[in-house]
């Protein structure tokens, strides 16, 4: 299994193919679908986003509240086609990708393949598992909505399944 | 006549859904061991690291999935019992609030507009049916919503019959392909009217994965419409593979003779389901 650290070059990134199973390290910003719906609004008014874009990798995710002695809850990936309509403008922004769960549409194919970026896939609720991989937390922006707000993760060892690589190439 | 004190039902919900959050249930761990023995590739990769959440979510005491769920009780009442205390909603809801945030389970319930987090996971999906006797039944289901927005409802005519209840079973799986988080377990109801089907649906992912439906032709239907399911090559997670469900549960009632209502509730692989009579 390949072992890969955030952030990922470009070469890094055209390497990888669908259906390559990795275990992914590294720095990470959380956000889902009413965060998406803000950052498009920054974007719109050529505000700056809650955190620099350029290489960043999203995770769809909402975690549980951590448990004492723990950074992190329960914090498995959340369906990505929800994000469908958001990701284009985000990949466009400097962004290198997303781990989520669930095939893209073909927008966001094509969008990857455009820009180099590339989609990885986390098993579907093994949220024990992810949430235990996460070694740091911290609340990045839009505190109010809890669960959904940006949070910066940092993630060890992460198991992910390449889905939508840079080449058009899907695992589906 | 027998008084249970409405304090005793919220602890029971609480204790339900602490266990829920934390555990798979024993029949759902059976059904992934054998399809993980069944599968290579990033399917076997998926149903691995599925297994081993299992046992993480379980000496860490941390939610099997981050998606705890809205929480859905089925409260079956005797008759012969009079409820004091509390009003019987405010109690469970009580248990679910208490459980949730003990749990450090996620808060998932919002106003369906403003979006606004109700902050507790409140209210809970309390459905009441009266039984004889003078126990009180007791079933908790923390739904997960990834499956849940997969689900569907038809309303066929009574000539589809047999045939028109699998396509439509199986079309629904198909159409949800990996997002549902396969393997899923499929709740179906048939009969009934518009809203007890989706009912009977929902009643359906209660039942063991592993078991049948008593009637045999109805097993039968269960049957085949998994085998339909697993011929679609989905797979875990949608990585291809042999298993796209690891089960069909089907429950029917009575329906109108003009109709055939059949609704159909996807559960996503992460099976919790508890039960507690009082």
């Amino acid at each position: 299994m390949k072992q890969l650290t955030l952030p990922l070059s470009k070469e890094q990134i055209l390497s990888l193919r669908a259906g390559d199973c990795v275990e992914l390290s590294g720095v990470v910003f959380t956000a889902r679908d009413c965060a998406h719906r803000r950052f498009m609004e920054l974007l719109e008014e050529g505000k700056p986003l809650p955190f620099d874009p350029h290489g960043a990798f999203i995770y769809f995710a909402g975690p549980c509240p951590a448990p004492a002695g723990k950074a992190c809850g329960s914090c498995g990936p959340t369906t990505s086609a929800r994000m469908n309509s958001f990701a284009p403008t985000m990949l466009k922004a400097g962004l290198s990708g997303f781990i989520g769960k669930g095939e893209m549409n073909g927008a966001t194919q094509e969008a990857l393949k455009t820009y180099g970026g590339v989609y990885f896939a986390a098993i579907g609720g093994a949220g024990a598992f992810y949430g235990n991989a996460i070694k740091k937390m911290e609340l990045v922006a839009f505190p109010d909505l809890l669960s959904e707000a940006v949070y910066r993760l940092e993630i060890e060892a992460f198991p992910l399944v390449v889905a939508h690589d840079a080449h058009g190439g899907t695992v589906y | 006549m027998r008084t249970i004190d409405t304090q005793e039902i919220s602890d029971a919900v609480y204790r339900m859904a602490t266990r829920a959050g934390l555990n798979l249930t024993e029949s759902c761990r059976t059904a992934l061991t054998c399809a993980a023995n069944g599968e290579t590739g990033a399917a076997k990769f998926a149903l691995d690291t599925i297994l081993q959440n299992a046992e993480i979510a379980k000496r860490e005491r941390m939610p099997i999935c981050q998606d705890t769920g809205m929480a859905v009780v089925l409260l079956e009442l005797g008759q012969d019992v009079h409820l004091s205390g509390m009003p019987l909603a405010e109690a469970v809801n009580d248990g679910v609030r208490r459980a949730y945030r003990d749990g450090c389970f996620r808060k998932s319930i919002c106003d369906p507009l403003t979006r606004e987090n109700t902050g507790d996971n409140t209210p809970a999906h309390l459905h009441v049916e009266i039984i004889s006797g003078e126990e009180v039944n007791l079933t908790f289901l923390p739904k997960g919503f990834g499956s849940e927005n997969m689900s569907r409802l038809f309303m066929l005519t009574p000539a589809e019959g047999k045939e028109g209840i699998v396509n439509a079973v199986v079309e629904t799986v198909k159409a949800a392909g990996s997002r549902p988080c396969p393997p899923v377990y499929v709740g179906v109801g048939v009969g009934g009217c518009f809203d007890s089907c989706a009912f009977l649906a929902k009643m359906a992912l209660t039942r063991e994965v592993g078991t049948s439906n008593p009637r045999a032709d109805i097993a039968e239907l269960e049957r085949e419409t998994l085998e339909r399911i697993n011929a679609l090559g989905i797979g875990p997670q949608g990585f291809h593979g042999r298993t796209t469900a690891l089960g069909v549960s089907i429950e029917a009632a009575p329906t109108h003779i003009a109709g055939l209502p059949v609704a159909v509730n996807i559960q996503c692989h992460c099976i919790r389901c508890e039960k507690e009579t009082l």
